[in-house]
């Protein structure tokens, strides 16, 4: 368990600034205390600072997570957010994408957005932005890249993809190996 | 919960219709057992029928004005919002199997124990010693059960089939008899001047009086298949017999040969292991011992906990009756869990599970983290934590304040762990893997701790069958001397100190007693500044205090033990030590120690001991000699003896 360098941490601001922008500097000044990121065998941890002074006495190779995971570093020093960041991507998040009842269990198989499953979008929304998927009773179901602007979506046809798919909440049972 | 975490514990069986059909049955006779109503057997023939005859709307509102039952705790309690969500679905309710969840519950209204709905003991609350009233009715409505199981799935279905077996029943002469008998003996308990004529001429009239079988035709059946309903008759004879031994007992057998016999034929009946069947034998009554093998061949029902952190109850309720799932709380006792009857879809991969709103999880395992009531900000350990239903249970207690630490040894387990940590939203948890034995190293100074100990799993026999055949003696002494060496770590690892806690928590999914009993007994006789406290749970039995010789402490009576022909739960055992600080123990020690003489009068007299110290200059020839003989060993030369070794030579 190390903090993050310098681009490490560039790497993994970037990439949630891609979801949650200029909310960012909530996840760093909290009122409930101060919050950190670590290091921790590629996975990075957002965890308070209480909970990382007590896990230092917990041996490197015997901590497995501490505090959310927000996602890994690949070997070539990309970072990838995973799905257990979604509890704080979804509570900052900008562009929102609601899906209809009949869209929500092709979502959680990995599948993309279609447009006949969209059930409500924020409004310009622009393309290639990072948005959160929500059912349509506000319950998170993961994350995604809009494939089109909010203004281009109307003259698309039903089984064009809206939102492209990179993590959902049915990883958890589906990679729970590779997850963790 | 993740794939993996079956590992541990299986998500139960689904609990189908015929599973809470038969059992209301034998609840409804049970209860009227218990209030003790004299009543001929056909009137207990009658009251089967009563369901379909009475309608179930009326019954339904009686049961909820009456304060003291089952169903009134449900509309007062905190189980009373969810009425209100539910109150489109009552008719169908009403209508289906929950209808017989409602006859069931007037009858148990007296039952002060909050039980699930499900099956039901059939003789739980009864004492044991009314041995063959309860014996006759459990074992052949055990057998009635067994028999039409496989079609019972309407309530109309169910009584064409009870009927039809009544019809055959009273052919046969034998179980008519027995029947009548039963009532007898329900009609007079202690009458037993009465009944001792019946019995007699009762058998007088059975074709085939019961004979126990000797050794050598022991020996000469093991070799071959024993006949199923052989065993079935011998093992209800046997029970009968020897709830009044000295009445019905053949002359010149004993007692321990009617115990063997039983034993063996349960180990066969049930496919048990010779000494498995022996232990769990032991445990109980007669009688019960049976219930208690009947139950677990029948699966629990399937529950799961309403993650607080996410969710309320009631819109989880309320989600998952919108995806066709029919549930309703468990009991009073806790307001997170949710009993499932039948569903739809998938209860372990609906979206409101992969969102972490519930959790699927054994009823049992709520048990110790109640007893553990964490308070907010403190720093709780879960030294045996996969696949992670008790920690994320103490997460949402703590309301993610404080820090929860969650240990595991197997690592690939921790897998699940972390999974079901972070769908459930706990952001307090630590995950780490280490052999628990090792903790109070690692890390102490905690406010609570919680001890799932691994274990034989003789509780959780309905899930995982195979502890029926592959446990031994030497798994036993092996679990319990590791049970031991985790308790005594758990408790080194609480601060005495601090101000909200000092609790532990042991609990384990067995109910032998050298996992449970013993070890406690061990850790406060090892650590004099841990002692038991109440654990909090306002039902389940009491734990042992003595058992077959074995002398506890009596504060184990604190502890608490839970049966599934009881409490339709997962056996399981829990009990709550409160650590104190070591200096008082000490003081205790520096008072005068003084010998009390009983003198031949009678007379006590007390003299203080003589100092027990050192004498240095008596144990210095002693040290000179091992310092020599150290020397020796290690090829140096010691030098020449100084003085007076003859002295030593006398003395060794």
């Amino acid at each position: 368990m190390r903090p993050l360098t310098e681009d490490e941490s560039r790497a993994v601001f970037e990439k949630l600034a891609n979801y949650i922008g200029k909310n960012l500097i909530h996840l760093i000044d909290r009122p409930d205390g101060p919050y950190c990121f670590r290091l921790q065998k590629d996975r990075v941890y957002y965890v308070s600072e209480e909970s990382m002074r007590l896990s230092i006495s917990v041996a490197r190779p015997n901590l497995v997570s501490l505090g959310t995971c927000f996602g890994k570093f690949s070997k070539s020093g990309k970072f990838k957010l995973h799905i257990t960041a979604l509890d704080y991507i979804s509570k900052y998040a900008k562009y929102k994408v609601w899906i209809k009842p009949n869209g929500e269990m092709p979502f959680l198989y990995g599948n993309h957005v279609l447009k006949a499953h969209l059930g409500r979008i924020t409004e310009d929304t622009p393309e290639h932005q990072g948005v959160v998927v929500y059912s349509m009773s506000d319950m998170p179901l993961g994350f995604g890249v809009t494939a089109r602007a909010t203004v281009d979506t109307r003259k698309l046809d039903p089984t064009s993809i809206i939102i492209f798919h990179q993590a959902d909440v049915g990883e958890y049972l589906r990679d729970e190996e590779t997850l963790f | 919960m993740g794939r993996r975490a079956k590992n541990k514990q299986a998500p139960p069986e689904p609990l189908d219709k015929k599973e809470y059909t038969s059992p209301k049955k034998l609840g409804k006779r049970k209860a009227d057992d218990h209030q003790d109503k004299p009543r001929p057997a056909k009137k207990s023939k009658d009251s089967k029928y009563n369901p379909k005859s009475s309608k179930p709307h009326v019954k339904f509102a009686d049961d909820a004005n009456s304060s003291d039952g089952w169903e009134g705790v449900q509309d007062e309690g905190a189980i009373g919002d969810l009425d209100s969500l539910l109150g489109d679905e009552d008719d169908d309710m009403l209508r289906g199997p929950a209808q017989e969840f409602d006859f069931g519950s007037d009858a148990e209204e007296d039952e002060p124990a909050p039980l699930l709905r499900g099956r039901k003991s059939k003789q739980g609350g009864a004492p044991p010693n009314v041995v063959p009233t309860g014996l006759d009715d459990s074992s052949e409505s055990g057998e009635d059960s067994d028999e039409d199981e496989e079609g019972r799935t309407t309530m109309a279905n169910m009584e064409a089939r009870s009927r039809a077996l009544d019809a055959k029943a009273a052919e046969e002469a034998e179980l008519d008899i027995e029947e009548y008998q039963e009532a007898a003996a329900s009609e007079g308990e202690d009458d037993d001047v009465d009944m001792e004529g019946e019995e007699d001429a009762n058998g007088d009239i059975d074709a085939e009086p019961f004979r126990l079988p000797t050794a050598a035709e022991r020996e000469e059946e093991k070799t071959s298949v024993p006949d199923v309903h052989t065993v079935q008759r011998r093992m209800r004879e046997c029970v009968r017999i020897l709830g009044k031994f000295k009445r019905l007992a053949e002359e010149g057998r004993s007692r321990s040969e009617y115990i063997d016999q039983l034993v063996a034929d349960i180990a066969s009946y049930h496919g048990y292991n010779d000494f498995l069947a022996e232990k769990l034998f032991h445990l109980f009554p007669v009688a019960e011992a049976i219930e208690f093998f009947e139950a677990n061949e029948v699966p629990r029902p399937v529950t799961i906990r309403t993650n607080t952190l996410r969710t309320r109850r009631r819109d989880l309720a309320q989600a998952l009756v919108n995806r066709g799932v029919n549930l309703e709380p468990i009991g009073k006792w806790t307001n997170v869990g949710l009993q499932v009857f039948e569903s739809s879809v998938p209860i372990g991969a609906t979206p409101e599970y992969l969102a972490g709103h519930y959790m699927l999880q054994a009823a049992s395992s709520f048990l110790p983290v109640i007893a553990l009531a964490p308070q907010p900000n403190e720093r709780v350990l879960d030294m045996a934590s996969a696949p992670g239903g008790k920690t994320t249970h103490i997460a949402a207690l703590l309301q993610n304040t404080g820090v929860v630490f969650a240990n595991d040894a197997n690592k690939a387990r921790t897998k699940s762990l972390t999974a079901n940590v972070h769908r459930l939203g706990c952001k307090n948890v630590v995950v780490c893997s280490y052999d628990g034995r090792e903790f109070p190293k690692v890390m102490g100074g905690f406010d609570r701790v919680l001890l799932d100990a691994p274990c034989s799993g003789t509780g959780v026999i309905s899930k995982d069958a195979s502890v029926k055949i592959n446990k031994s003696e030497r798994d036993f002494t092996l679990l319990s001397h590791l049970q031991k060496q985790l308790i005594l770590c758990a408790i080194d690892s609480v601060s005495p100190e601090s101000k909200t806690g000092g609790y532990i928590v042991y609990s384990t999914c067995s109910v032998t007693i050298d996992e449970n009993e013993a070890v406690v007994d061990y850790a406060l006789r090892k650590r004099p500044n841990a002692k038991l406290v109440e654990t909090g749970l306002e039902f389940g039995r009491e734990g042992f205090t003595s058992f077959r010789g074995k002398k506890f402490a009596p504060s184990l009576s604190l502890t608490r033990r839970f049966y599934p022909h009881v409490h339709n739960m997962d056996g399981f055992y829990v009990a709550k030590f409160k650590v104190e600080r070591r200096s008082k123990a000490k003081k205790e020690e520096d008072e005068p120690v003084t010998v009390e003489i009983v003198a031949e009068d009678g007379t006590v007299e007390n003299k203080p001991q003589e100092d027990v110290g050192f004498d240095a200059d008596e144990d210095r020839p002693y040290l000179e000699e091992a310092k020599r003989r150290r020397m020796k060993a290690k090829g140096l030369r010691p030098p020449a003896r100084s003085k007076a070794p003859t002295a030593v030579k006398a003395s060794a």
